[in-house]
């Protein structure tokens, strides 16, 4: 059970095999992983930048960790979100779930997606040549949440 | 001042010295100061942290704690 929250990229294939290594207990593993996009609504972007609080964010997601693993039957889970600078295609997050029957899986890498959509504690602004903008979730990112009360 | 409020603010961070007992008298302060930032903290969901920890709006607050405003949250 791994919470990092980090400047510096990664490799999502390369988290996930490290994540994969030596589940003998394991049915399935279920991984996200989500990229900075270089057109949002029509906009070009060409840097995304996720401000985050230090001391604040990392507790703040570890509590959605916790609450995945008492939802869902599973045996571990990895998640790994950056702040700071991101160019288009970068990753900005990853989510991995191992559980021993796949539907844990799904839900938990599910679940943690929404909850970090909605509540993580990161602000996120757009730059391109229409200048800069400050990105809040989206009405159907808050509709997504309201499936797991 | 965290996301958007950084920019309106104008700064990240700074050093009140002999502060309100109140959070809601900090706000006050903030938006004499700065009618623009008054407006953005009393913005929809905006919330604050006393030392990393969100409170109320009128929780009470001493020298020395670490008072952050943050605007709604989105990751992914």
């Amino acid at each position: 059970m791994t919470v990092r929250v980090q400047t510096e990229p990664f490799d999502g294939g390369a988290l996930l095999s490290a994540f994969s290594e030596g589940r003998t207990h394991s049915g399935g593993i279920v991984s996200f992983t989500g990229l900075a996009r270089s057109v949002t609504d029509g906009s070009a972007v060409s840097t995304l930048e996720l401000d985050a609080y230090p001391g604040f964010t990392e507790p703040a997601i570890a509590g959605m960790e916790a609450e995945a693993r008492q939802r869902f039957p599973v045996q571990d889970l990895l998640i790994v979100h950056r702040y700071g600078p991101i160019a288009p295609g970068e990753a900005i997050v990853f989510v991995a779930a191992a559980a021993e029957h796949r539907r844990a899986a799904f839900e938990a890498a599910d679940f943690l997606m929404d909850y970090l959509k909605t509540r993580a504690p990161f602000w996120k602004k757009e730059s391109g040549p229409d200048g800069e903008r400050w990105i809040e979730p989206r009405p159907s990112d808050y509709e997504d949440v309201t499936r797991w009360s | 001042m965290l996301g958007r409020l950084r920019d309106v603010a104008g700064w990240r961070e700074r050093t009140i010295d002999s502060p309100p007992a109140t959070l809601a008298a900090l706000r006050e302060l903030l938006a004499r100061e700065d009618p623009a930032l008054g407006e953005a903290l009393a913005g929809k969901g905006v919330q604050a942290a006393v030392n990393k920890t969100l409170v109320r709006a009128d929780a009470p607050i001493a020298p020395g704690d670490e008072i952050a405003f943050l605007p709604p949250m989105s990751g992914g």
